[in-house]
């Protein structure tokens, strides 16, 4: 029976890996081994891997609140069940401990997208803090807020207004092109070329940047010109 | 009915969220909500001191997560207001005392109780922040009119956005209409523009909340203070009120005495 129950150092405090057996069993055998250990182990964080048992609410709860009156906070539920992992979550557990937990903020805000020339479309505000890079074209409908970024190795297209730092071109292509219903970034990039925004005079109005002849240019973007 | 959880929280430092968190607290309970507020502030409290009740404190957040003490133990009542409660933060302690899981338990508890949870969130967009945004319903989201704190709202905003919390509302506080008038301060216009969220209330500067905060009395229990009005409006539109937003210019002593001498004659 013993064995059933088998306890491990993690980063985030303790792993507790549950075998087969009944739960009311295994239950048993777990705080067995958590109270011949109760003063080593107080104020402990523990992770649990339950395999593929289902639990309902009340016997996690019931499990949780336990564990506490031992001092101990249970954080997260690991289970190869669906059902499972969704009572852990309604219960407020994380069901996944693989990923250090200060890495949480920020995978969301990070997408990159590789292979292809395609393009992507983003239908959204880029905000302070989201990085988008992709090889290809990057086309935005929304705005580019100062301290958000895009990298893109081809064109970059934002219907909106763009304020934040932007990259085209990314892998060396000097055609590379940035046009913005707004341009005002804190920074723009073309290949291996950086530009400022000198500070706008008047109202916005849609711009074209390119490179000619080394520099950076930006060009009134007028349907009548041409 | 079950209470709603608000996380009051900025990115920057120092823009008020203390502040908001005990003057929307008290704003609430005056108009006869059943309130507690959390600070989340775990090794840098505050509330305890802009509500003046930092004498009262015998268990804080970190006795009832870690099992010390129970949940009703902790919670602070009001010297005014008796629908006014607190949870401290411990100050021997730091963030990671408490998990996000943890906070989500606790406001459960909570909601049962009381009608509205207010968490004072640390400033930054680690752990501290993420263990205040966690069990909230909705999220405030306080700003100053100046660049940086509006650069870092924008940046809270996107992480409150990745955690599904729906749309944050936004605070804007201590603006000083006549830098805004000559062009020195950014508008809430400006601020709206970049940040394109929905406004909950605009904040003036005021110099009574300096006083206030060091007296530990709530500036929304000043009927005289504008600070103190602009806190009462968003506490009513929290409530689910229509209130116009209230014009941010003082009105100057000839405004004043062409009144008065209207309402004389």
């Amino acid at each position: 029976m013993q064995p059933s129950v088998q306890i491990k150092g993690i980063r985030d405090g303790l792993l507790i890996i549950l075998g087969e057996g009944a739960w009311e069993e295994i239950r048993e055998a777990l705080f067995g081994q958590l109270d011949q250990q109760a003063d080593f182990l107080r104020g402990a964080r523990l992770a649990l891997d339950v395999g593929n048992r289902i639990l309902k609410a009340a016997d996690l709860g019931q499990l949780r609140d336990q564990l506490s009156d031992r001092g101990l906070s249970l954080w997260a539920v690991m289970s190869n069940s669906p059902v499972t992992e969704q009572t852990a979550q309604t219960l407020g557990l994380a069901t996944r401990i693989s990923k250090p937990v200060p890495d949480r903020v920020a995978p969301p805000a990070n997408t990159t997208i590789s292979g292809g020339e395609g393009a992507v479309l983003v239908r959204r505000t880029l905000r302070s803090g989201y990085s988008l890079k992709h090889s290809g074209n990057v086309i935005v409908i929304g705005d580019v807020n100062p301290g958000a970024e895009i990298v893109a190795s081809g064109n970059v297209i934002v219907w909106g207004h763009l304020r934040g730092m932007v990259h085209a071109g990314a892998e060396g292509d000097e055609n590379a092109v940035v046009c913005a219903l707004d341009l005002a970034p804190t920074q723009l990039r073309i290949a291996g070329l950086i530009a400022i925004t000198p500070k706008r005079r008047g109202k916005p109005q849609p711009e074209m940047v390119m490179v000619s002849n080394g520099q950076v240019v930006a060009e009134l973007w007028n349907p009548k010109g041409k | 009915m079950a209470g709603k959880v608000i996380t009051v929280t900025s990115g920057k430092g120092g823009v008020g969220k203390t502040t908001a968190t005990a003057n929307l607290g008290a704003a609430l309970a005056v108009s006869g909500e059943r309130v507690v507020c959390v600070d989340a502030d775990i090794g840098l409290r505050n509330l305890d001191v802009v509500l003046g009740l930092e004498n009262r404190i015998v268990y804080d957040l970190v006795d009832v997560v870690e099992g010390r003490c129970r949940l009703r133990q902790a919670l602070i009542r009001d010297k005014r207001l008796p629908d006014l409660y607190l949870i401290p933060a411990a100050q021997t302690r730091d963030k990671s005392a408490v998990t996000p899981s943890d906070m989500v338990r606790l406001c459960n508890e909570l909601r049962e109780e009381h009608d509205w949870i207010l968490i004072d969130s640390p400033a930054g967009i680690e752990r501290g922040f993420r263990n205040a945004v966690a069990p909230a319903d909705t999220v405030l989201v306080v700003t100053n009119p100046e660049v940086s704190a509006v650069r870092d709202a924008d940046r809270i905003i996107g992480l409150v956005e990745a955690e599904e919390k729906g749309p944050a509302r936004l605070l804007i506080n201590r603006i000083r209409p006549n830098m805004v008038r000559r062009g020195d301060m950014l508008s809430a216009e400006d601020v709206l523009e970049l940040l394109a969220i929905e406004l909950i209330g605009m904040v003036p500067e005021d110099e009574n909340i300096v006083t206030s905060t060091n007296r530990g009395a709530p500036i929304v229990l000043d009927g005289k203070s504008r600070a103190g009005q602009a806190f009462r409006n968003i506490a009513r539109r929290l409530r689910g009120e229509d209130v116009p937003f209230m014009n941010m210019e003082e009105e100057s002593f000839f405004g004043r005495l062409t009144r008065f001498i209207r309402s004389g004659g």
